[in-house]
């Protein structure tokens, strides 16, 4: 991705003024996690010159946006799947069998934690407790929360995700991106 | 005294829309506090209510709310803190989720006792389609006239907007969460200045959690003194316990504080009993963080008397026989769960979640875990298990948050109780690859550390 | 408090002294000097919002104040605790402080490289010092330690992450100094690392004070980059007309040559006045200086050994401390 192509579409761009319409005057910068957030879901990653055009919206220095990408555990730097799968693997989820879970994703996708399958589709990746204890074991796949895991469950969502691999976040569909 | 206050509608079809929520007497409390009551009127009912923080660490919320500054011409704010991520805790998310109405006329009504004009609920970023709710339920708040300018002709102006976390447990810090909203890192302040003098954009702020919030509703709309009649002792009124572990129904539980923990653990009303018909060989009963109790310290007290669902029961006997009502998340273990695993995990979960800022949590939280590890796989020496209780003892309290003490406490419960689970690791490194050390032998009291 | 006295009255190890209010417990120690003074290895006083990460500096509060003479349930970062009239503050007489510093040096240690041998920073190194004083001779950690890919960040300052101890103090250094900071602390816990994200040179005109602000070795002066131990170089004070800054330097001699340039620094290793790049880089010849005399350094201090200074004593201790 150049410098010149990275631009929202206007209707993220509204989505933008929002965020930031949220907040007073002069204190835009508090809406740079939901703006990373949309830009994640629109360009993939948070690229460097992704992070640069937030950090101009946002008439924040580039390196506050670094600092902020890499702080927090949803925003991938790196390129991604289209769709994470991210196995909760904390206590609750772990006594109910997540780790289970985690090796028969990797043995049918043939990926370890943290990687990507060839056809660019999935990412499995662990992650920390997700608030889901009671109904565990789970993931989360886009801002969907799938919980009770079975094989048989896992089948199948692979299989939906596989034929359409969409997992937005910020319900990003309703802003026509 | 059986009592729902929060979640009494839940089961109403429709309960997170505006109209049924209105049918079923939502906003009544908001209609009566800006009618007839002060804001320091809804203080005082607060106060006299002896509601304590339902995130964990059980403040009296009144308290915390009389504490805020009022210097001349600056705005305060008044923030939610929707950032649920104690494992074992899914409360918050669940009373959103369903009842979003509650939080938001909560939020008011907190607002309004505190002269904020402008808040916010900060929501973890993974409970992102929570956040579509609540924007959903914030939308038809202002079309029905409860937010914005002028509320019912009261002459109270209030804005309510959510923000979003992106992945960061330490955000559940009320000064981290504020350095969140503010569009930094999640890392928390050093206190003094407390956030109640300087919090969000250095303004007075006050932070609570979701169903301290929640609880609000049913004190304007019943009386603090008619709320302080239900519960036990200073652990008044209701509490979210979310359940979870090798039980046979899990789930999110609204209980009456003072129902003892026997009957959570066993009735058909709450958990139904252990799962499998297996034994109870542990349980922490409030988020990962508090110290874990072994099954005889479970339902009674080192005491012999009855353990009940409340701060005060909860934590009888301190750490050496006690633990924390915490945020209540109550996780249940069974005779085949692994003390050493569940405790390797949880420190995994908080070396995962140190910020970095300080020295003996960003240093000392992956020490514990990587020597959890090598116990849990085998490869473990004895001198290891008091490695781990002098590492633990010196990140507890020396740290600026607590979540060096969060990261601490379970290590060191663990070790309390369970000390010769941890031996066996070290002395059977094959056979504990393999099973399961089972339950522990009740002890003498004497011979407990701590 | 009357009127008339409108200090505070603090008593830190026994030792009794009256400070404004509003002063920290740290600040108040070093009004009274030598060993009540906690160390401190992230705050710095002229540097905005440093202070309280390292946890170096933690006291016990044995009585609160004259008012609520409760002690406080935890030790405190005493640079970041504003005292109260009638505090009591304990530092080298509370064995729970030792022991609480004990561990913090060992925390700071486990993931450190111990490269001091071939680290520039060997002789003026504040964790240097920390852990002769309150360190082990052994370690109890026994896993890989932490270490990072080398980062260049400019023609002039090499960073070394691995010995970096997360002060921060080059950040605020940067947002105070400097129009446009340029690296920061990124990612989290134990990962976290001071960066630029991508590789950057940073050349605003004060960024060399980062390298005096850091109290170790993870920020170096790439013109003086293995030229030779501190210890061996004589510190002069000198000045120069500078239009960016004061020109009031320490130049650091070998024989006649400048082999280095730094701010002065005052007895807590704290520079009251930042110098600008060109002083600190590019100005090494002799002639672009008014030598004023030998720096004073302490005489406890390794660079002592030298001898550089006409009144040094006879004997001074090879390490920090005797």
């Amino acid at each position: 991705m150049s410098q010149d192509n990275i631009q929202f579409p206007e209707p993220l761009l509204q989505e933008v003024a929002r965020q930031i319409a949220k907040f007073p005057e002069g204190k835009q910068k508090s809406a740079l996690l939901s703006v990373l957030h949309l830009a994640q879901a629109h360009f993939g990653y948070l690229s460097e010159p992704v992070m640069d055009y937030v950090a101009r919206l946002l008439h924040i220095l580039p390196i506050e946006v670094y600092e902020v990408a890499t702080f927090y555990s949803m925003y991938d730097t790196k390129p991604a799947g289209k769709v994470k799968l991210e196995v909760c693997r904390t206590g609750p989820c772990m006594i109910e069998g997540a780790e289970k879970i985690v090796s028969y994703i990797e043995n049918k996708l043939g990926i370890k934690d943290s990687e990507t399958t060839a056809d660019g589709i999935f990412t499995l990746k662990t992650v920390e407790c997700l608030g889901a204890c009671g109904y565990a074991p789970m993931l989360q796949a886009g801002e969907k929360f799938h919980e009770h895991l079975t094989e048989a469950k896992v089948d199948e969502l692979i299989e939906q995700y596989r034929k359409n691999p969409v997992a937005n976040y910020l319900g990003l569909e309703n802003h026509g991106a | 005294m059986e009592r729902k206050l929060l979640l009494e509608h839940i089961g109403v079809e429709g309960i997170n829309t505006h109209d049924v929520y209105r049918k079923n007497g939502g906003y009544s409390a908001v209609e009566k506090a800006l009618k007839t009551m002060s804001p320091d009127d809804v203080v005082e009912e607060v106060k006299k209510s002896g509601l304590r923080g339902r995130g964990g660490a059980g403040f009296p919320t009144g308290m915390k709310w009389s504490f805020i500054a009022k210097p001349e011409g600056v705005p305060r704010h008044f923030l939610c803190n929707a950032d649920e991520s104690e494992p074992g805790t899914f409360k918050d998310r669940y009373l959103m989720e369903k009842i979003p109405h509650l939080l938001i006329e909560g939020m008011i009504l907190s607002s309004y006792a505190l002269g904020c004009n402008q808040s916010y609920i900060y929501i973890r970023g993974e409970y992102m389609y929570v956040l579509q709710i609540l924007e959903k339920a914030i939308a038809e708040a202002y079309a029905n006239g409860w937010l914005g300018k002028n509320i019912k002709g009261s002459g109270f102006d209030l804005d309510l907007a959510v923000s979003t976390g992106a992945g960061a447990y330490i955000c559940g810090e009320e000064t981290a969460l504020i350095e969140s909203l503010e569009g930094k890192r999640g890392n928390p302040r050093i206190k003094p200045p407390f956030p109640a003098v300087k919090g969000l954009w250095d303004r007075p702020t006050v932070v609570n959690n979701v169903e301290t919030i929640a609880a609000v509703v049913p004190i304007v709309n019943e009386g603090g003194d008619a709320y302080a009649q239900i519960g036990i002792g200073r652990s008044t009124g209701t509490k979210l316990i979310s359940a979870s572990g090798n039980v046979n129904k899990p789930g999110v539980y609204e209980i009456t504080m003072g129902i003892t923990v026997e009957e959570f653990i066993y009735s058909d009303k709450y958990l139904g009993g252990m799962k499998n018909g297996k034994k109870l060989k542990a349980c922490v009963p409030g988020g990962s963080s508090v110290p874990i109790l072994p099954h005889y310290l479970v339902c009674k007290t080192a005491a012999g008397e009855d353990r009940l669902m409340s701060y005060e029961s909860l934590s009888d006997g301190g750490f050496a026989t006690g633990s924390m009502l915490g945020s209540g998340g109550f996780i249940v273990y069974d005779e085949d769960q692994c003390i050493v695993r569940n405790t390797w995990n949880f420190s995994r979960f908080y070396h995962h979640e140190s910020c970095g800022q300080c020295s003996p949590c960003r240093e000392g939280t992956g020490w514990m875990e990587k020597v959890l590890h090598r116990l849990e796989y085998g490869h473990g020496k004895m001198e290891d298990i008091d490695l781990l209780w002098d590492i633990q003892r010196k990140i507890e309290g020396n740290t600026i948050c607590p979540l060096g003490d969060a990261a601490a406490w379970p290590v060191a419960a663990a070790i309390r109780h369970f000390r010769e689970e941890f031996e066996w690791h070290v002395k059977e490194p094959k056979l504990c690859m393999t099973k399961n050390y089972g339950l522990i032998t009740e002890k003498t009291f004497e011979t407990v550390k701590g | 408090m009357s009127e008339t006295n409108p200090k505070f009255k603090v008593t830190i190890d026994g030792v009794e002294v009256e400070v404004d209010p509003g002063t920290t417990i740290l600040n108040a120690a070093r009004l009274i000097g030598g060993d009540v003074v906690p160390p401190a290895m992230c705050y710095y006083s002229s540097l905005k919002g440093s202070g309280g990460k390292c946890r170096t500096c933690l006291v016990e509060v044995s009585k609160g104040s004259e008012k609520d003479p409760r002690p406080m349930p935890k030790l405190v970062a005493s640079c970041s605790t504003p005292i109260m009239d009638g505090m009591e503050v304990k530092n080298k007489s509370s064995e729970k402080v030792m022991d609480a510093r004990a561990g913090v040096v060992e925390m700071l240690l486990i993931n450190h490289p111990l490269d001091c041998p071939v680290c520039d920073q060997a002789g003026e190194c504040h964790l240097q010092d920390l852990a002769y004083e309150h360190g082990k001779s052994n370690t109890r950690y026994e896993f890989e330690r932490r270490t990072f890919d080398k980062v260049d960040i400019g023609e002039y300052i090499k960073l070394h992450m691995t010995r970096c101890i997360l002060c921060y103090r080059c950040v605020y250094t940067a947002n105070q100094l400097t129009e446009q900071r340029e690296h920061g602390v990124l990612k989290r816990g134990d990962a976290a690392e001071i960066g630029t994200f991508i590789e950057k040179n940073l050349k605003n005109d004060f960024i060399g004070n980062v390298i005096d602000v850091c109290p170790v070795g993870a920020l170096t002066d790439k013109t003086f980059r293995f030229r030779s131990r501190v210890w061996y170089t004589k510190p002069m004070d000198a000045h120069r007309d500078c239009k960016c800054c004061s020109g009031k330097a320490v130049v650091w001699m070998i024989g006649d040559e400048i082999a280095r340039v730094t701010a002065r620094k005052d007895q807590y290793g704290e520079v009251k006045e930042f110098i600008c790049n060109e002083c600190r880089f590019d100005k090494k010849d002799k002639s672009d200086w008014t030598i004023e005399g030998p720096r004073h350094i302490d005489k406890h201090s390794v660079i002592s050994a030298n001898h550089y200074e006409v009144e040094a004593p006879a004997h001074t201790p090879l390490l920090n401390k005797a």
